[in-house]
């Protein structure tokens, strides 16, 4: 099934010099296993693939059933060099929550996991 | 004014945040220490590239260069501390503590309460005078992120700070400031060490001075852990005009509680104050202060009752040997321009202008180091994760240039109001007239051995 990472978890972002870090916290506690086999460090690199420059790590806190990740190259030379609108990488959080994940069909149904809705911008991303 | 809890004997100290940043809510201060019993306020202003605009105006005035914001601050919450007993940490100071000192001292007296407002003053921070020095002996003082040395930008250096930690902050306190203002701490010294003061943990306790560090992490960026900017559920957050900025109600183990005065709006929840948690974070096992190395991986949050966090079980490591140092630096120009193209096809619209103002550009002869296109509305925060809007009512082009060159970005700024008669069609929103060229002030973080930052404390009385 495929299930939108909005729909399952929630979302900050903030900066460090041209790297922008997203911590993605699971909406529900019995959701957080779901990211952490999941929402891969490969993923979520082939998620940003055409909007960052450089790798992406990824640490685990199961004490806060988050994730954060560390997207580098991501904010234009980061800072005051930057001319984008996002400069300080303030919603990659959202950006992020965007990924749609294929969890199996038992397991997203055993968590009561909502299914993705099928927008156009949903669309492109299953394209992806 | 700490309260004990009779049946327990624990007792609480409150921290309140003021102040996330420089620029934030000018009422948050004085709601903070009316709104309820508050032991401290600890008013956050310093960003990264805070400190070279701050140098900058010390250059134009010897009287300027810290957060003149603090003044109106401190005067909005002068009767607490005068006559409440309520203590104010702030690293309002910026490249200029002993001036800001002064300021405050000068409100003091305007409002006849001199006798009751002791100014504590921490300086040492700043290592500009000492730069060439500190060069020549060895301190290569190399960006953190790209290894290179401080020479090849040592010229356009405007700013160095070391960023200091709890301990001359301690010290303040103990010698009875009850107006307490750093240069460049660490905003989460600002918090933890009045738990540190208030509780007599020792150096090396590195639990609880962990414990500390968190808790300044999740109130420093004001009420951006009490319901602002929260996206978990944010349309049921209630009462965002009168948000409550947080207050940390902490015990002598370590733990503590985060909470904000009855009757405010926001909303404080495990998953608001783990928002913050994971904000601007990174190895979370590893959070590097002055004082101590916080594990994220270690703390526990649990519902406490309504707007109410309780966090414990806190665990941190020995700190390093090192000072990270705040460089600013002069890094060229740059000036951004935009334009609103309306339906139909507006986004159309908005590239076949781009592709004119680029040509006209190149057929000028500009060179820029980077030249950066966003279509506001379309595009310019989730780039190409997003598929093209259908035919949206209204797309703003915004197109940002950098380089050495100044000239250059100044001719930059002439191309964009032309394009409004002599571009594409149904162009508006030019009211703010032509771009302006900024300079960049760039920052370059590094390392210093502790060993040779000094700082030094003074309570003036």
């Amino acid at each position: 099934m495929n299930v939108r990472l909005a729909d399952i978890a929630h979302a900050r972002s903030g900066d460090k010099g041209d790297t922008a870090n997203v911590g993605v916290i699971a909406l529900r506690p019995e959701w957080y296993p779901v990211l952490e086999q999941y929402l891969t460090r490969e993923r979520v690199a082939e998620h940003f693939h055409d909007v960052i420059t450089g790798d992406v790590e990824r640490y685990e806190l199961p004490n806060l059933k988050a994730l954060n990740f560390l997207l580098h190259g991501a904010l234009d030379g980061g800072g005051t060099l930057s001319l984008k609108t996002d400069a300080q990488g303030k919603v990659y959080s959202t950006a992020l929550l965007r990924l749609v994940l294929e969890v199996p069909d038992a397991e997203a149904a055993s968590l009561h996991m909502p299914g993705a809705p099928s927008t156009p911008a949903f669309r492109r991303s299953l394209r992806e | 004014m700490s309260r004990t809890n009779k049946e327990s004997g624990d007792r609480v100290v409150r921290v309140a945040s003021g102040q996330g940043f420089w620029g934030d809510w000018l009422e948050a201060p004085r709601r903070q220490v009316e709104g309820g019993d508050v032991d401290y306020l600890m008013l956050d202003y310093l960003a990264e590239v805070t400190m070279s605009i701050l140098q900058k105006q010390k250059e134009r005035d010897p009287n300027l260069g810290y957060a003149r914001d603090f003044v109106g601050a401190i005067e909005s919450v002068l009767p607490a501390v005068a006559k409440r007993g309520v203590r104010v940490v702030a690293n309002a100071g910026g490249v200029n503590p002993p001036a800001c000192a002064a300021a405050i001292r000068d409100v003091a007296r305007k409002h006849g309460v001199s006798d009751a407002v002791r100014v504590g003053v921490v300086t040492g921070d700043d290592l500009l005078p000492r730069l060439d020095e500190l060069i020549a002996t060895g301190h290569e003082l190399a960006n953190m992120d790209t290894g290179e040395p401080l020479s090849t930008v040592r010229d356009r250096v405007l700013s160095a700070n070391a960023y200091i930690g709890s301990v001359p902050i301690v010290e303040a306190l103990s010698k009875g400031a009850n107006v307490v203002i750093t240069g460049r701490s660490t905003d989460t010294a600002l918090t933890m060490a009045p738990l540190r003061h208030e509780f007599g943990w020792a150096a090396d306790d590195w639990d609880r001075l962990a414990a500390g560090i968190i808790a300044g992490h999740i109130i420093e960026c004001g009420a951006q852990c009490s319901g602002g900017n929260c996206l978990y559920d944010w349309k049921n957050v209630p009462d965002l005009a009168n948000v409550g900025y947080p207050i940390v109600e902490g015990h002598v183990d370590g733990s503590f509680v985060i909470s904000k005065h009855p009757g405010t709006g926001g909303r404080i929840s495990v998953q608001s104050v783990t928002e913050q948690l994971v904000y601007e974070m990174g190895d979370p096992r590893s959070y590097i202060t002055p004082d101590v190395i916080a594990d994220f991986t270690s703390i526990h949050l649990e519902p406490a009752g309504e707007d109410r966090v309780r966090v414990f079980g806190i665990k941190g490591r020995p700190a390093t040997d090192k000072l990270k140092v705040s460089i600013a630096y002069r890094a060229g120009f740059k000036a951004v321009g935009t334009l609103v193209y309306s339906w139909p096809e507006a986004l159309d619209k908005a590239h076949v202008a781009d592709r004119v103002l680029r040509e006209r550009l190149a057929n000028l002869g500009l060179t820029f180091e980077h030249v950066l296109t966003e279509f506001v509305g379309a595009s310019a925060t989730h780039g190409p994760l997003v598929a093209d809007p259908d035919d949206p009512p209204e797309v703003q082009l915004r197109i940002g240039v950098r380089g050495s060159n100044k000239a250059s970005i100044e001719r930059f700024t002439r191309e964009i109001a032309p394009l409004v008669l002599n571009g594409p069609p149904s162009v508006t929103g030019f009211a703010g007239g032509r771009p302006k060229v900024e300079e960049i002030v760039a920052y370059w973080p590094a390392l210093i051995d502790k060993k040779v930052v000094q700082t030094r404390v003074e309570v003036l009385s």
